[in-house]
């Protein structure tokens, strides 16, 4: 447990920074769905 | 398919709702992944063993690893939409934007895995970055798909960029052989494959196990998700894009016929 909290920064670090891009690339995805969504005809979208 | 007439200038009037790129599936598999990434959280952090050489910094190969498989796996991915694209008949663009689409997350997994790989290295090498085979042919292999990515966004129409893009995407994904085989080929600082070896033993704890598992089932996921919202995303663009061309040329003609 000592050695987990000498590196912790690193491991707790390399998480954060993993969950923070994910968390990019999750928002861009909803958000530009959203914002191309209300400009696109439903009758366009093959997934509806 | 609603057909386009060049003709109206005026968008008001088609029939657009709010409807974004989810489906009852998409919600499915992003609650999956969510969850997935919870339990990763756990395992990786709290429930799994500190390892016998490595101590704690093993907890960082519980990202590491599945980031690097599913980057292979969207490169694969890649070449094959590629493939499908450039060697049937009806050339769709479906197919391009399934590859564009996986390339822009294998890039961003590699990435991942490379930053992650830097941390690990500095707890277990006592540095962030050497310029070992298996490293330098990682960066490698990211360079080589942000110049995939670029070529997408070269001018020109959706069948050019899907047809000389294609054409780049089957070429890069021979470089996967060459970073996964690295560490046989060469003499390397990287460990050589714990799971995804030669002779099929696994050396490793049963937690640990679980946990990588939890890991490669959590991005894969993952990718499902940003890969089905994305290329319905660049389809939407794509269709807009064709869409303002139109309208951009109705314009034109229209001048042209008032003088």
């Amino acid at each position: 447990m000592i050695a987990f909290f000498d590196d912790a920064g690193f491991i707790l670090g390399g998480y954060v920074v993993t969950f923070v891009v994910i968390g990019g690339f999750v928002w861009r995805a909803i958000s530009s769905g959203r914002r191309l969504g209300k400009q696109t005809p439903d009758d366009d979208k093959y997934w509806t | 398919m609603t057909t386009l007439d060049p003709n109206t200038t005026d968008t008001a009037d088609t029939a657009t709702s709010s409807r974004s790129t989810g489906t009852k599936a998409t919600r499915a598999i992003g609650i999956a992944a969510a969850v997935a990434m919870g339990w990763l959280v756990l395992f990786g952090l709290v429930l799994s063993p500190a390892d016998v050489n490595q101590g704690e910094s093993v907890r960082l190969l519980y990202i590491h690893v599945p980031t690097i498989w599913i980057a292979y796996l969207s490169f694969i991915v890649t070449a094959v939409a590629s493939g499908m694209y450039l060697f049937t008949k009806k050339h769709s663009l479906g197919w391009d934007r399934l590859a564009g689409a996986s390339a822009e997350f294998g890039v961003a997994f590699v990435g991942l895995t490379l930053m992650v790989g830097a941390m690990w290295g500095r707890l277990t090498w006592g540095v962030f970055w050497q310029w070992d085979a298996r490293l330098t042919t990682t960066a490698l292999l990211f360079v080589t798909y942000i110049g995939y990515l670029a070529v997408r966004r070269l001018g020109g129409s959706h069948q050019q960029r899907a047809k000389r893009s294609a054409v780049v995407g089957l070429l890069s994904v021979l470089l996967i052989p060459l970073v996964h085989w690295s560490v046989v080929i060469w003499r390397s600082l990287h460990q050589t494959a714990s799971v995804l070896d030669t002779d099929g033993d696994i050396d490793m704890d049963g937690t640990m196990l679980f946990t990588l598992f939890v890991g490669v089932v959590a991005f894969s996921l993952l990718y499902l998700w940003l890969v089905l919202h994305r290329t319905r995303a660049m389809a939407m663009e794509d269709m807009l894009e064709d869409r303002g061309l139109d309208i951009a040329l109705a314009e034109r003609r229209a001048e042209g016929g008032t003088r």
